[in-house]
């Protein structure tokens, strides 16, 4: 261990505005990344989900009443 | 090896082979930025000129790495992209742009902070940092080009041809502390000598390095899965995912 206290860590010789400005951006930037990559994964599944519904949707009402199973339709569950 | 070449430039074999990878980079990312962090901020010696402002250099040295690393794996990709016409290498080159601007920026924010307590400046007009924000701004133009086409294809074009030119300013970054006289001290790691610095500081930094290339992989991995989804949206086996989802 590098320091006596933990007071002595925080404090970094009196180099600490230096040390930790430059460790919180880096990482706030990496924990911003992770949390953007996530968010972008959830949002484009949900959409591509919403949008499979809404075809299939789309294709039992173009079969009319009877309710045909068409190809693309169907495809997310006889696949 | 065509047929290699073929699979590995198919994205729906991408999308399943890089579920499987991803999960031990982020693990690997985890625990050595964690080990790393602490062994660097609590552990290494306090330098006997700089006291403990050298601290600084566990997040400057893997972010510049990284930031210089990123955008040769851009240029690499675009290549790939421009005359292979593999779509995956466009999307790869595409989803790492941001990350490559963020490490730029966390390099040049670390060294400009660094520099106060050690130079008594923040900033110099000498190569090492002029050819660094240049960097910067080459990442912002790539990002800035992809999305200044309505046509996607012109898009890729455009910026891989940006990523492809601008690379020619990494061996100016590298060199540029041995061709003119700066500010900033030579190179930290050299594959050809030993570490100029004590083990038990130079050990940290290589973990350090080890973690920020893991998140690098990581990271592109996870969106480059994602990139499929946005742009493979009407291929079948996209759909027959997302129906799984629900």
């Amino acid at each position: 261990m590098a320091f006596d206290t933990l007071q002595d860590f925080f404090a970094m010789g009196g180099h600490a505005p230096y040390v930790w400005a430059a460790w919180g951006v880096t990482a706030a930037l990496l924990l911003g990344t992770v949390i953007h990559a996530r968010a972008e994964r959830r949002q484009l599944l949900r959409q591509l989900a919403r949008r499979v519904r809404r075809e299939s949707r789309l294709a039992t009402r173009a079969a009319g009443a009877q309710p045909i199973q068409t190809s693309r339709g169907g495809s997310t569950n006889d696949a | 090896m065509w047929a290699f070449i073929h699979k590995l430039g198919s994205p729906k074999w991408f999308y399943g082979i890089s579920a499987r990878l991803q999960p031990w980079f982020w693990v690997a990312a985890l625990i050595l930025i964690v080990v790393g962090s602490i062994w660097g901020l609590a552990f290494a010696p306090a330098d006997y000129q700089q006291g403990n402002s050298f601290r600084i250099i566990y997040v400057h040295v893997p972010a510049a790495f990284l930031a210089q690393s990123i955008f040769v794996s851009m240029a690499v990709s675009a290549v790939i992209f421009m005359v292979w016409k593999i779509k995956i290498a466009d999307m790869a080159a595409a989803v790492m742009a941001p990350l490559g601007a963020a490490m730029t920026f966390v390099a040049l924010f670390s060294g400009a902070v660094w520099g106060v307590p050690t130079w008594g400046t923040w900033w110099m007009w000498d190569a090492r940092l002029t050819s660094m924000l240049i960097l910067l701004f080459l990442y912002l133009g790539v990002i800035a080009l992809r999305g200044a086409f309505t046509s996607r294809d012109s898009a890729s074009r455009a910026a891989s041809v940006l990523a492809m030119v601008g690379v020619i300013n990494i061996p100016i970054i590298k060199y540029s502390v041995d061709w003119w006289y700066t500010l900033h001290q030579p190179a930290t790691f050299t594959i050809t000598s030993r570490p100029t610095m004590p083990m038990e500081m130079w050990l940290p930094l290589l973990i350090m390095v080890l973690g920020f290339y893991s998140f690098f992989i990581a990271l592109t991995l996870m969106r480059t899965r994602s990139e499929i989804l946005r742009r493979e949206a009407n291929k079948r086996w996209v759909r027959e995912l997302a129906g799984e989802a629900n």
